[in-house]
Order: C-alpha cells, then structure tokens, then sequence
C-alpha cells in the first residue's frame, strides 16, 4: 500500500478537502445540516483515511497519541465548562443567556462553543478507537 | 435495500458482509435525505458507512476471518424474523399519517421549537438549536457517554508495556 503511486497522490488531493468540509460543517451547523458530533467524524475520518495509505506511524506522528488521548477529556471539559461559566456568570448551570450582554448572542455564543466540545470529543474518540485496533493489528503480526 | 439485505443474509464471507453493511448504512442515509433529516443521514453516512466499517475491517484483521459454514437449519430464525416483522408492521399501522401535522408528535413542543427556537437562540437550523441548547443537558450526557466509550476502549486494548507489571 505504501508505494501505490495513485493512492498516495489521490489521498493528498482529497485529505485537506476533507478537513475543510469538517470545518464547514463543524461552523456552518448553526445554518445548515451538521453539528459537531458530524464534524469530529468527518475530521477523524481524514486521519484515519491518511493511516490507511500512508501508514499508522505516519499518523501517528501527524497526530500524536498523547493529543488524541488529550482530546477525548478536553471535549468533555470544554461543554461542562460552558456550563460552569453560565454558572459563575449567575446563570443555571448550562445556562447561555448569561454569556453575553444580549441573550441571543449568548446563546449562539454557548451553542458554539458546545459544539466545539462536541466535536473535539467525538474525533479524539474515534480516532483513539482506531489508533487502538490497528496497533493491535501490526504488534501481532510483527 | 432489499438486496442488500437478501445479499447480507446469504453471504458466509465477514469482509463481504462487512462492505455490505457499509452499502447498506449508504442506502439507509438517502432514505433519510429524502425524509429531510439530513443532520441524521450525514452521522449515519459518516459513521455507519465509514468509521464502523473500518473498525469491523480492523476487528476483522485481528480475528483472522474465515468463510463459516452454512447454517444448518434456517427455518426456525426465518419464522422468527418474519414474525416480528409482521409485529412491526402490523404496529406501524396505529402510527399516524406520515407528516400528518394533527398527530400528537407535533402537537406538544414542536410548535414552540419552530416557532420560537429562531428568535429565542438566533439559530436558524432548528436541529442545533433543540440539540445544543433546549436539549443541552442531553448532548451533554451524551458527549460523556462517547468519552466513556473511549476510555472503555483504552483501559480494555491498551498495551502494557513489556518488563511492567500488570
């Protein structure tokens, strides 16, 4: 797999169009289909594509381990921290009309960043899945 | 779909049944395009179709995969699966009309959500808007269940490192 000329040329013409339309559909959720939970697929689907053709330890060491690992609690504390700020700000817990002087805006400031915990969980997971499986893989052949 | 699924049921081979499943998920987010839930047919085209099959596809590098035998006596998980079949059409007929908007499912919070979720959250797409915000307390269990499912995943597959102990 690792010297299959087309693949390797196809896959970096396609991996930064992926990437883009993670984020699209990561920023553009508010408007159109697509949310984080969509987006942290999306994104960790790149990577995981990039695994495939040119190899785990590539990716590895464009997306280190110890990031991934990271990612999966960061997503988590980035949503309950929303909400711990909604808290301190006078709000309920998970509250948005606090976080900006204009309810509306706060509430499409605390959708945002919700999403964004979202998404940064969700591909920190998957990836973290499939990094798993397929060093099991290669430890066992080897 | 039916052939996928006729397809799937005689297949003895994993890695075929693994791409047919993908096909299946692909088959299965246009039927949901064409309902107008596209929030839900992009998760299903992204994650049924292509996370989980990669994952079987590494599960199934793991496990050494080999063409099973046919199953011996079919008929009785035939009569099975028809039988909750006909159950569950026979229970789809109580449903309400599709898109009938005098059914219950619309009568509750629905008018509130599509009238009010635009004004009240500056959010046009009404789906991120009941899912981050009316329903933010569900996402964010929900964000905990996949950090769990990783974590799971980690403490289960992790290697130690040979000369640790245990």
């Amino acid at each position: 797999m690792r010297h299959d000329l087309i693949l390797r040329v196809v896959a970096k013409l396609l991996i930064p169009f992926i990437l883009l339309f993670a984020l699209y559909v990561q920023f553009h959720g508010d408007f159109g289909p697509g949310g984080g939970f969509q987006a942290g697929v999306i994104a960790a689907a790149a990577v995981i594509f990039y695994a495939l053709i040119f190899g785990l330890a590539d990716a590895r060491r464009v997306v280190p381990e110890p990031l991934v690992e990271s990612m999966m609690a960061i997503g988590v504390l980035v949503y309950g921290g929303v909400g711990v700020i909604g808290l301190l700000l006078g709000g309920q817990f998970l509250d948005y009309f606090v976080l900006d002087h204009d309810p509306v805006h706060g509430q499409h400031r605390g959708i945002f960043w919700v999403e964004v915990g979202v998404a940064i969980t969700v591909s920190g997971v998957m990836l973290k899945i499939f990094y798993m499986f397929a060093d099991r893989g290669r430890i066992d052949e080897s | 779909m039916a052939v996928v699924v006729v397809l799937l049921a005689r297949s003895r081979n994993l890695f075929g049944v693994v791409l047919l499943g993908g096909v299946y998920s692909f088959l299965t987010a246009t039927v949901l395009v064409a309902l107008d839930a596209v929030d839900v047919a992009m998760t299903e085209a992204s994650v049924g179709a292509g996370i989980s099959t990669v994952l079987f596809l590494g599960a199934l590098h793991l496990c050494k995969s080999e063409d099973a035998r046919p199953a011996r006596r079919p008929w009785p998980a035939l009569a099975l699966s028809v039988a909750v079949g006909a159950v569950l059409v026979y229970g789809a007929q109580g449903l309400p009309a599709f898109s009938d908007p005098a059914s219950a499912i619309h009568q509750h919070v629905v008018p509130r959500y599509l009238n009010d979720a635009p004004k009240e959250t500056g959010v046009p797409n009404i789906v991120t808007a009941v899912l981050a915000s009316y329903r933010g307390f569900d996402t964010f269990g929900e964000t905990t269940v996949v950090f769990t499912a990783g974590a799971g995943v980690v403490a289960l597959l992790r290697r130690r490192r040979p000369g640790r102990k245990p």
